[in-house]
């Protein structure tokens, strides 16, 4: 009776695991059918997928009107190299965070004295711009406007306690993108608050609009908060006395992180790597606005069927799943060492 | 050469003053032990001269250089941590050869040394095992494998024994001052056992809140007790204290007499009493005995006594082993 009863809620609950796994994947399934119809069979409505002709058409009049080639480069080496500035400058911060935390702040100014001076310096800013007609002309000007925010702020940061960092650096990415977006845009663009003409230097050819590096640097300075949240949490899983037994071995600074630390981590820093690969390949808010044809990755390869003209669903599909299949195969091979480094602490 | 001399050496922690003002000196091929409650700075003390805790103020002098400001790698010593600390990734070759990596040999050098540091430890058989293969006996002496290979100026343990179960704790006590007679380097020894300290230490440094209370022989501190913090740590089971009128008598604040100073009988004695908890070891019998107004003093009588809850006794203090503390703790001449 009892069993009865028990294979009875399993049939139930099976039918529904399957229908919820059947809907949420059949998005990708239409995109994945789609991609081999005909631009006109893909929009007929209802769809019979089972009796129209499959076609590889579409890809290769994708691969024909624009170069996947270049954008998988484009996004390969914005991957890559925002992973790998990322490691190196997360690793040494999570080091620092992880094993020689900071109890209380360092500064004796209460929170209520640092928004004040933060407030004022914003307000002399203001009162500045507001004289000038918000136009600074002169470089001096305005680098001495830069560092009238930028060094109480510092100073405020500096002096915080290792909690207070983390929780700083975790509400960088509290605020939503969008909101960041028109100073990112006007840092980045020529003639715009730091590559523009400022007399003594001209730095209008320098700027990082649609530049590799550009998104390079931007893309490291989106994930690091999480890289360092992530490889603080796997630091703080290896006890202390190995490093310190490292430093009685003689082992330089160098030799502690490279031959002790990070080995011991390497599941962890592992994982948080797949995850900032992951993360990169897919982004797509700040590529399709700050870039558009030199450093354009595969997420503004996929914009380009969704044009004014009309959708064009088949190669919208066939882009898609062009520029989803690397990740997902890498996400694939990955998955277990994926989820063994994001349980790291928890099953321990 | 192994000498080790701490001049006025301090360390804070914030406000918080954990070491006042040591003055220590170490003699090149001694067993020191410091000693201590847990929490009096014994293992600070330790990572000072270590090099892994900065002082705040002072000198710490190895074989007579200045070496306050070194790293802990400059400082030719080496350490054996209570968790072992072996390097889990490497199996137990490498993490014995690591120091010797580090201090950049060549191969053919750190495989002999290795070799030979794992015949000294028995380790030969396990060399290519990772530490998570061992057990925790076998881990402790990678450590100490580990350390030896370095041919340090001074060993450091810091409370190595306090991971292992209480008969593998005897045997490796034994081999570490095997290990001493065979090698004998200076070594400092960190731990909170007195037992540990008495039967390891050529010199014992009883600490307690961050200060020296005594320096001395075994033997020395069980004699002649410095104050009353010595007098009640050194020795098992601790000292008995008596105040009050009885103290009086004899002219001071309060009177010690250790346990196997006290003459039993049931029939007469200078103090009366009655047996409360009779503790029987077989080669001794501890008798926890309820004095009056004296308290419960506690008794050790040798070999088997029939003596159990509720029994009347009387108990007599050894003349010439009762010790007189004044008003601070400190020892007066014995009565």
């Amino acid at each position: 009776m009892a069993r009865a009863q028990s294979n009875r809620r399993i049939a139930v609950m099976t039918i529904i695991g399957w229908t919820i796994g059947i809907l949420m994947f059949f998005p990708i399934f239409w995109t994945a059918v789609a991609a081999f119809k005909t631009e006109s069979d893909a929009y007929t409505l209802p769809q019979n997928f089972l009796t129209t002709p499959w076609t590889l058409e579409n890809f290769a009049i994708v691969q024909e009107r624009s170069d996947y080639v270049r954008y998988v480069v484009n996004t390969t080496l914005i991957v890559v190299l925002s992973t790998a500035l990322a490691l190196a400058l997360a690793v040494p911060a999570a080091w620092s965070l992880a094993f020689t935390p900071v109890e209380k702040p360092t500064s004796r100014l209460s929170g209520r004295a640092w928004l004040a001076i933060m407030l004022g310096a914003s307000g002399a800013c203001f009162i500045v711009l507001y004289v000038n007609g918000w136009k600074v002309s002169n470089f001096f000007v305005g680098f001495g406007l830069l560092m009238l925010v930028v060094i109480p702020a510092t100073i405020w940061v500096w002096t915080r306690n290792t909690p207070g960092t983390l929780l700083w650096m975790l509400s960088t990415k509290m605020m939503p993108p969008a909101g960041a977006l028109i100073p990112i845009y006007l840092i980045f663009n020529r003639n715009g608050l730091v590559f523009a003409d400022w007399g003594i230097v001209d730095l209008r050819e320098f700027n990082l609009m649609d530049s590799l590096w550009g998104m390079v640097l931007l893309m490291t300075l989106l994930n690091l908060p999480i890289f360092i949240w992530m490889l603080f949490s796997y630091f703080k899983e290896i006890p202390v006395a190995i490093l310190e037994a490292a430093r009685m071995d003689g082992a330089s600074l160098w030799n502690e992180l490279f031959r002790v630390l990070m080995p011991m981590a390497l599941p962890g820093i592992v994982s948080t790597c797949l995850l900032n690969i992951i993360l990169t390949w897919n982004e797509a808010f700040w590529s399709l606005n700050l870039t558009n044809k030199n450093a354009a990755p595969l997420s503004f390869f996929i914009s380009e069927y969704s044009s004014p003209e009309g959708q064009f669903w088949a190669k919208l599909s066939a882009a898609s799943i062009m520029a989803i299949t690397p990740i997902l195969v890498i996400g694939w091979f990955s998955q277990r060492q994926l989820v063994r480094g994001l349980t790291f602490g928890a099953v321990k | 050469m192994g000498s080790i001399t701490l001049e006025h050496v301090n360390k804070s922690f914030g406000t918080h003053q954990v070491i006042p003002d040591v003055n220590l000196t170490i003699e090149d091929g001694d067993f020191v032990v410091f000693v201590g409650p847990s929490g009096c700075g014994k293992s600070t003390l330790l990572r000072l001269i270590a090099g892994l805790e900065d002082t705040s103020s002072g000198r710490i002098l190895l074989d007579g250089q200045d070496m306050t400001d070194a790293g802990p790698a400059k400082r030719g010593l080496a350490m054996v941590f209570q968790s072992y600390a072996l390097y889990p990734h490497m199996n137990v070759y490498n993490n014995i050869a690591f120091p010797l990596k580090m201090a950049k040999l060549d191969k053919a050098t750190i495989d002999a040394k290795v070799k030979d540091a794992a015949r000294i430890l028995n380790l030969t058989e396990y060399l290519e095992r990772k530490p998570r293969q061992l057990s925790g006996g076998q881990r402790q002496r990678v450590a100490i494998g580990r350390a030896i290979v370095r041919e340090p100026i001074a060993f450091l343990f810091d409370e190595p024994l306090s991971n292992l179960d209480a008969a593998l704790r005897v045997n490796m006590r034994l081999e570490i001052s095997e290990l001493h007679q065979q090698l004998k380097t200076t070594m400092v020894y960190v731990t909170h056992d007195q037992v540990e300290a008495m039967t390891m230490a050529d010199k014992i440094v009883v600490l307690n809140a961050g200060r020296v209370e005594q320096f001395g022989t075994p033997m020395e501190l069980y004699r002649t007790p410095a104050n009353r913090f010595v007098a009640g740590f050194i020795g098992s089971p601790r000292m008995n204290f008596v105040d009050g009128a009885e103290a009086t008598k004899y002219g001071v604040h309060a009177i010690g007499v250790r346990p196997e100073h006290i003459t039993l009988s049931t029939t007469e004695g200078a103090w009366a009493g009655e047996v409360g908890v009779a503790e029987h070891l077989g080669s001794d019998t501890f008798l926890h005995v309820t004095c009056g107004p004296l308290g419960t003093l506690t008794v050790r009588a040798e070999g088997e006594k029939p003596l159990s809850h509720g029994d009347k006794v009387w108990l007599t203090p050894q003349p010439g082993r009762i010790y007189r503390f004044d008003k601070d703790g400190r020892t007066l001449a014995a009565a």
